[in-house]
């Protein structure tokens, strides 16, 4: 965007560099330092959630268990699910890419509340060494579900701690949503209208607003698990007087709206990577940004979903139906607006582009395949089978890890100063893509030949399609090991990027990369709408 | 076209000895198939679709110069609405579809035979009213509708037959209900559904279907046991309910002749129909239900009674009411 203003002159001072020292990262207020810690720290739980996958896998060759006992085996399943889910994907683009950019994109300094973001970043790892050091220490065994009353009055592993890492975690989300919603209300550069915001931070707000309203009851929710583990107190199990199924219930009022805490960022990541390598105008952006509101509300009222073969009456499945498969159209329409955003524009192919491409063919599945499950006669066969493993790990990991990786690779410039080589990156991304759907697509056929999800051991006819399952996991593990690789490498022999590498379009790519820690010398003035790439013919305004 | 391709999907897998579907055997397998093949369509065609057209833009579209400007495009309120509307329509579609299946699945039919599940980690007690106890087992005759009544005595499981197309969690301190019409003889897959603990993944089983001949062959065979009103007729005086709840004890409490399937007012005001779930929250916190004017005398009988004695006290309060129905003409 023109925006007219001076930006500081190339002095080599930038938010990287200018203090050195432990102190000056731990006791950090600047939002870009705080989302490369929480890239450091959800990389990691990235790994060991990975790794708990890649031995899952390939426990599952052989169908009386390769490698583990049940008892571990349930654990690995376990750990995995906890990590990915509450401390990788919760938090991934939201934390890392969202406070990295959300300044940035709206021409601010700061967020609104830049020591709460700090708060919120030590909240995040004291839950996450807690979720860490139950899982290293005994493990776990409920799955990432903990259903009473197996977790609370029947498993033997330590489901209260990390329970407790779960619920801290909770807060950070809580403490990050209250910044951003704050940020993007307040803080938008003069002519920053609200229409003229990227969709990335449309999508960011549809987030925060889950982050805020959903976490509490999540917190809740563990918190009255913990009463009846601990203390016995008769909540959720029948023989000391509970409902099992209020649990369920207030669990999946949190943790489907979390889906798409989950798959929204990636959304927005996606309509930026979409429009800059087409160099396009996104196609119908109120209808995208609107249906990321859209999303964000009906997700909440979507949880009897998880239920439909509890006994819940059929009128309630009937009434949770229905609004299932209304998610569905708001989803529709973004992949549509996607898709068609690319006619006519002028496309390359760098790695970001392939990581959101992909992501568009991935989620269209993901998405498609949820039809079956919002269908309630197919849903009772469906149900509790691998079929809505395959169908999740295509939303959450086709979907919002594909975004994730497209993002980081789209602003790793930005965010380091330096250039990887976009060679290896298309490689690592083909990898990605084609270990992906080996993995997960034989699952989809698995689901419906019926076998469950979270056998340790299994009837032998189901083992063609888990060998196929298992090997496409390694190549999925290694297409993740590549980028690291190459992105560790870049921090020091990359060349350096400039302001704007890809020559996209958004306010942070006006100002330096790396930027200087106050990101704009001057605040920008806003003249243009988003994504305003020249048209032949003259510049549009 | 549809038969054409599940026909090539088919063979193919039966070349690889990939399992592409479970055996269809239960009245409701082939109506849930069907759908699961127009679903099957549905996504092919979007995702065929959207590829196809990505992979075209990708080639037509792509940069031939670094300078490249591409012109301008207008976003478009009737394509907006046309790709708003389409899905909302097949949705529309697909929910009636999907729902009138499922309301026909899940109610079963008033003369089905009642077989009684009880889940604990990590096995199912399967039982029969005639009497035959089974683990790990489910003998059931072909063409007969037939109704399992299942309960938890630890955490939640789940009953899953994958060839009958039917699953339903199996819940503590409930009863719940799931019902099959068994249309091919043979051996069936049976699952627990739900993670339940440690050998989740061995507690699991097969479904014997047989001809209605062979079933009372099975069920004849075997050692002698008694049925299960019998047992928990034995039940009913072991525990002294006898003492009150008869017709002689004096009118301490409600005569239970007859009472089965009968709305009753409760002291609470609430009238609810005397079946599985009342008779056993009566018996485990008889206070919650009391029927007319009697004194709160019963005393619980929570923690002495496991879930299967529970079957089997329903089972003679059952058979109690059926008596008073053919003898008290």
């Amino acid at each position: 965007m023109s925006t007219g203003q001076e930006i500081p002159a190339e002095s080599g001072v930038n938010y990287l560099n200018a203090n050195y020292g432990i102190k000056s990262w731990l006791l950090t207020f600047d939002h870009k330092r705080i989302g490369l810690l929480y890239l450091v720290s959800i990389t990691i739980m990235f790994i060991v959630g990975g790794m708990a996958a890649v031995l899952m896998r390939l426990h599952l060759v052989e169908p009386q268990g390769a490698l583990f006992e049940p008892e571990t085996y349930n654990k690995m399943f376990s750990t995995h699910g906890i990590i990915m889910v509450f401390f990788f994907l919760v938090p991934s683009i939201p934390a890392t890419l969202g406070n990295f950019l959300i300044p940035l994109m709206i021409g601010a300094r700061d967020v609104a509340f830049p020591k709460l973001n700090l708060l919120s970043w030590y909240v995040f790892i004291t839950g996450a060494a807690l979720a860490l050091f139950a899982t290293l220490s005994g493990g776990v065994d409920t799955g990432w579900t903990f259903y009473p009353p197996y977790s609370s009055l029947y498993s033997h592993s330590n489901v209260t701690v990390v329970a407790l890492g779960v619920f801290i975690a909770g807060f950070s989300s809580i403490l990050t949503g209250l910044n951003f919603i704050v940020t993007i209300h307040k803080m938008r550069a003069p002519g920053m209208t609200w229409f003229r915001l990227p969709l990335f931070i449309w999508a960011m707000y549809a987030t925060s607003l889950i982050f805020v309203l959903g976490t509490p009851v999540i917190a809740i929710t563990v918190f009255l698990l913990g009463l009846e583990r601990v203390l016995h107190v008769g909540i959720f199990d029948p023989s000391v007087g509970g409902d099992p199924l209020l649990f369920q219930h207030l669990f999946w009022f949190y943790s489907h709206p979390a889906v798409y805490i989950m798959i929204l960022p990636g959304m927005g990541v996606v309509s930026e990577l979409v429009t800059a390598f087409s160099r396009k105008k996104i196609f119908g952006y109120s209808f995208v940004a609107f249906s990321s509101l859209s999303i964000a509300v009906i997700s909440f009222v979507v949880w009897g979903h998880h239920m439909f073969v509890t006994g819940q009456s059929i009128y309630a499945g009937l009434v949770f139906s229905v609004l299932s498969f209304l998610v569905a159209i708001p989803s529709a329409v973004k992949v549509f607006n996607w898709t068609a955003t690319l006619y006519r524009g002028s496309i390359s192919y760098q790695a970001p582009m392939l990581y959101a491409l992909g992501f568009v063919g991935l989620f269209t599945i993901g998405g498609l395949t949820g039809l079956f499950l919002a269908s309630l006669a197919t849903d009772v066969h469906l149900n509790g089978t691998y079929f809505i493993v395959a169908h999740f790990h295509y939303v959450m990991v086709g979907g919002a890890v594909m975004a994730f990786m497209g993002g980081i690779h789209f602003w790793w410039p930005k965010i380091t100063g330096r250039m990887y080589p976009d060679y290896w990156a298309r490689i690592a991304a083909a990898i990605v893509f084609v270990g992906f759907n080996l993995t997960f697509f034989p699952q989809f056929i698995l689901g419906y030949a019926g076998m469950p999800r979270r056998y340790a051991i299994y009837p032998a006819e189901f083992q063609v399609l888990n060998v196929m399952s298992s090997a496409g996991a390694s190549i999925l593990g290694i297409g993740y090991l590549i980028p690291l690789i190459y992105l560790t490498w870049s921090m020091r022999y990359g060349k350096p990027a400039g302001r704007n590498p890809w020559g996209a379009k958004g306010l942070e790519w006006t100002t330096l990369s790396p930027p200087p820690t106050e990101n704009f010398e001057e605040i920008p003035i806003v003249t243009e709408d988003a994504y305003n790439y020249p048209v032949a013919g003259g510049t549009r305004v | 076209m549809m038969g054409f391709f599940q026909f090539g999907i088919n063979s193919l897998a039966a070349l690889m000895d990939i399992p592409m579907q479970p055996p269809v055997a239960s009245s409701i397998a082939e109506g849930v198939d069907q759908l699961y093949l127009l679903l099957t369509g549905i996504t092919l065609f979007f995702s065929v679709l959207i590829f196809s057209i990505i992979f075209y833009f990708m080639i037509k579209y792509r940069r031939r110069s670094e300078g490249e400007v591409p012109p301008e495009t207008h976003s478009s309120l009737f394509l907006e609405l046309a790709w708003t509307i389409i899905p909302s329509l097949m949705c529309v579609v697909l929910f009636v579809w999907s729902s009138s299946l499922y309301i026909r699945n899940a109610r079963p039919p008033a003369a089905s035979t009642e077989i009684f599940v009880i889940g604990k980690q990590w096995m199912w007690h399967i039982q029969h009213p005639e009497g035959p106890r089974e683990i790990n087992e489910l003998h059931v005759p072909i063409g007969v509708p037939v109704k399992l009544t299942m309960t938890s005595q630890d955490v939640i499981h789940d009953f899953y037959i994958p060839a009958f197309r039917v699953k339903k969690d199996v819940l503590p301190g409930r009863y719940s209900s799931l019902w099959f019409q068994p249309t091919q003889t043979g051996t069936f897959h049976l699952f627990c559904a739900q993670y339940c603990g440690t050998n989740h993944s061995e507690m699991i089983g097969w479904v014997y279907v047989m001809t209605p001949t062979d079933y009372a062959a099975w069920l004849a065979g075997g050692e002698k046991t008694e049925s299960m009103a019998q047992q928990g007729e034995r039940l009913f005086s072991q525990f002294g309910c006898g003492s009150c709840h008869t017709p002689e004890a004096g009118g301490r409490a409600p005569s239970l002749v007859g009472l089965y399937g009968k709305p009753q007012k409760l002291q609470s005001g609430e009238t609810r129909v005397v079946d599985e779930a009342l008779i056993r929250q009566a018996i485990l916190v008889p206070n919650t239900v009391r029927i007319g004017n009697f004194e709160p005398i019963m005393p619980t009988y929570q923690g002495q009674i496991d879930e299967e004695q529970m079957l089997q006290l329903i089972a003679y309060v059952k058979s109690l009411g059926s008596a008073e129905r053919t003898n008290g003409q």
